[in-house]
């Protein structure tokens, strides 16, 4: 289920203060009235909003500062290069909770493709916060083929769990089959155990993932405990 | 023993350092924005710095259970470069942020007139955005420095309180204890001050506004000072929460004044691992 301004308005409330959705009611007024106030809202939408996880029982997802900013940038009365201008500056100026923010609002916002340089900047981090939050729905819809199964390896190589890219299921090829069965071979060989949420993309193009398929790749639930 | 460090330098550290830090029990830490050693020439490299201290070092300190937050400032030894200075212009965006608990490291290296200039500019920042100030004192003609600093931060206005005037010692801190500003010592393995030292001043001064920290950087230093004070304490006879005063609640006073700390676990929601341990598989990033 794709988001929306009112899904995030309605998941939002349950987990306000009054103060908070007061502040947030008022942030998006200004920003709707006067664009470059969004500059000094931005950052503190975190101590005003909250910061925890706005679906507890979704800890992949949406957190509430994610959401207050995710609307504030919906608030925005601009467009086309003006709108990816602003949007790109709060992004290069924010700290990695803003960037987040950024990246999980662009299926929200009328950018086109035009947003695809933040989330091939976020790509290239280490930091799986904004690599997760690279890859949702607007890269679903606007990331190429190869960027987008390099992205996957990439989470598969950083720890973040697959549950958490939720174009998987409509992006996943037999290339990155290939890719995955290749890093799987390569973990094995090493004697290390390879995560188990790659077995369902390699059993589904097994031509393309190789000799080594599932069967033979120790996963993490069979590989020796590492030391704490 | 719960620790924080006030002020060490983690972009220099090693994950070892992270994993013997948390062993040793710290938790939280402040990093002050400083020099790198190698002069920087331009304000780009400030920026890419900035980004860092509030981006991929908390991240990599949460990593190991760590809460990581920052200062930021121009620091003095390179407000004498006019290709450096102007970076000031850029520091309002930066002190609004999360993780940016104080404006620091300011103060004195040479006590040049551009010295005085982004001191004093540094200063009302501060008060424009509402945060306290780490001062970093200079290593040579230290006493003169200390005095000239207090005497620049009692003219700029802000509360005494608000203000740590660091890198103190046995001499200079006797110029301090009665201004009202917070008291910071760094110890180090053979300058600045150690443990057995920091021992004596605690017997002399007490524990009230006195930080503790390694200030472990790219020089020789040791970033597990902060416990072997704590240790050294005990051993001469200071009780458990004198200690617990001195190398937390002390600390968590002072940068409580941003009203930005956040000491929860960074392991729990919301935090800066994947949304906590349990669904990073077991292996951390490969960084």
């Amino acid at each position: 289920m794709s988001m929306t301004p009112d899904r995030l308005r309605a998941a939002l409330a349950g987990r306000m203060t009054a103060q908070g959705s007061a502040w947030l009611a008022g942030a998006c007024a200004s920003t709707a009235a006067d664009p470059d106030t969004v500059r000094s809202l931005f950052p503190p939408a975190g101590r005003r909003c909250g910061r925890g996880p706005l679906d507890p029982a979704d800890p992949h997802g949406w957190t509430v500062d994610d959401a207050a900013r995710a609307l504030l940038l919906t608030a925005l009365p601009l467009t086309g290069g003006r709108l990816l201008d602003e949007i790109g500056g709060l992004y290069r100026t924010g700290d990695a909770a803003e960037r987040r923010a950024v990246l999980r609002a662009l299926p929200l916002l009328p950018v086109g493709d035009g947003a695809l340089p933040l989330v091939r900047d976020a790509l290239r981090t280490n930091d799986t916060r904004l690599i997760s939050a690279a890859l949702g729905d607007y890269a679903t819809a606007h990331l190429d083929a190869e960027a987008y199964r390099q992205a996957v390896l990439k989470c598969v190589f950083t720890g973040i769990p697959l549950a958490a890219v939720p174009g998987l299921p409509a992006r996943e090829d037999a290339e990155l089959a290939r890719m995955m069965g290749a890093f799987a071979r390569e973990r094995a060989a090493a004697g290390r155990g390879t995560p188990d949420d790659i077995a369902p993309i390699l059993a589904r193009f097994p031509e393309a993932a190789g000799d080594q398929g599932p069967a033979t790749v120790p996963t993490s639930a069979t590989e020796p405990r590492r030391e704490a | 023993m719960r620790i924080f460090d006030p002020h060490i330098h983690m972009s220099s550290r090693t994950t070892d350092d992270y994993e013997a830090m948390h062993t040793a029990g710290v938790r939280a830490l402040v990093e002050p924005a400083f020099w790198l050693g190698q002069p920087r020439t331009s304000v780009g490299s400030f920026l890419d710095y900035f980004d860092s201290l509030i981006g991929w070092e908390p991240f990599r300190a949460a990593q190991f259970g760590v809460r990581h937050h920052c200062t930021i400032a121009l620091n003095p030894k390179e407000a004498n470069d006019s290709r450096c200075a102007e970076v000031l212009a850029e520091l309002p965006r930066y002190l609004p942020k999360d993780g940016v608990v104080a404006v620091g490291e300011v103060g004195y290296d040479s006590m040049t007139p551009e010295e005085d200039e982004a001191f004093a500019a540094q200063l009302q920042l501060a008060v424009t955005h509402d945060l306290p100030v780490l001062v970093h004192t200079p290593h040579r003609d230290k006493a003169a420095g200390v005095d000239r600093t207090l005497a620049v931060v009692k003219e700029s206005g802000l509360a005494p309180e608000r203000v740590v005037v660091d890198h103190l010692n046995e001499v200079t801190v006797r110029q301090v204890a009665g201004t009202g500003c917070w008291m910071g010592f760094s110890i180090y393995p053979d300058t600045k001050m150690d443990e057995r030292r920091m021992v004596a001043v605690l017997r002399e001064f007490g524990t009230e506004r006195i930080l503790v920290n390694s200030a472990a950087d790219w020089g020789r230093s040791d970033p597990l000072k902060t416990r072997k004070t704590g240790d050294a304490m005990l051993a001469a006879g200071f009780t458990d929460d004198e200690v617990d005063a001195v190398l937390w609640r002390n600390p968590v006073a002072f940068y409580g004044q941003s009203g930005k700390l956040e000491l929860d676990d960074p392991g729990e929601g919301g935090g800066a691992t994947f949304e906590g341990n349990s669904v990073l598989r077991g292996v951390r990033a490969e960084v």
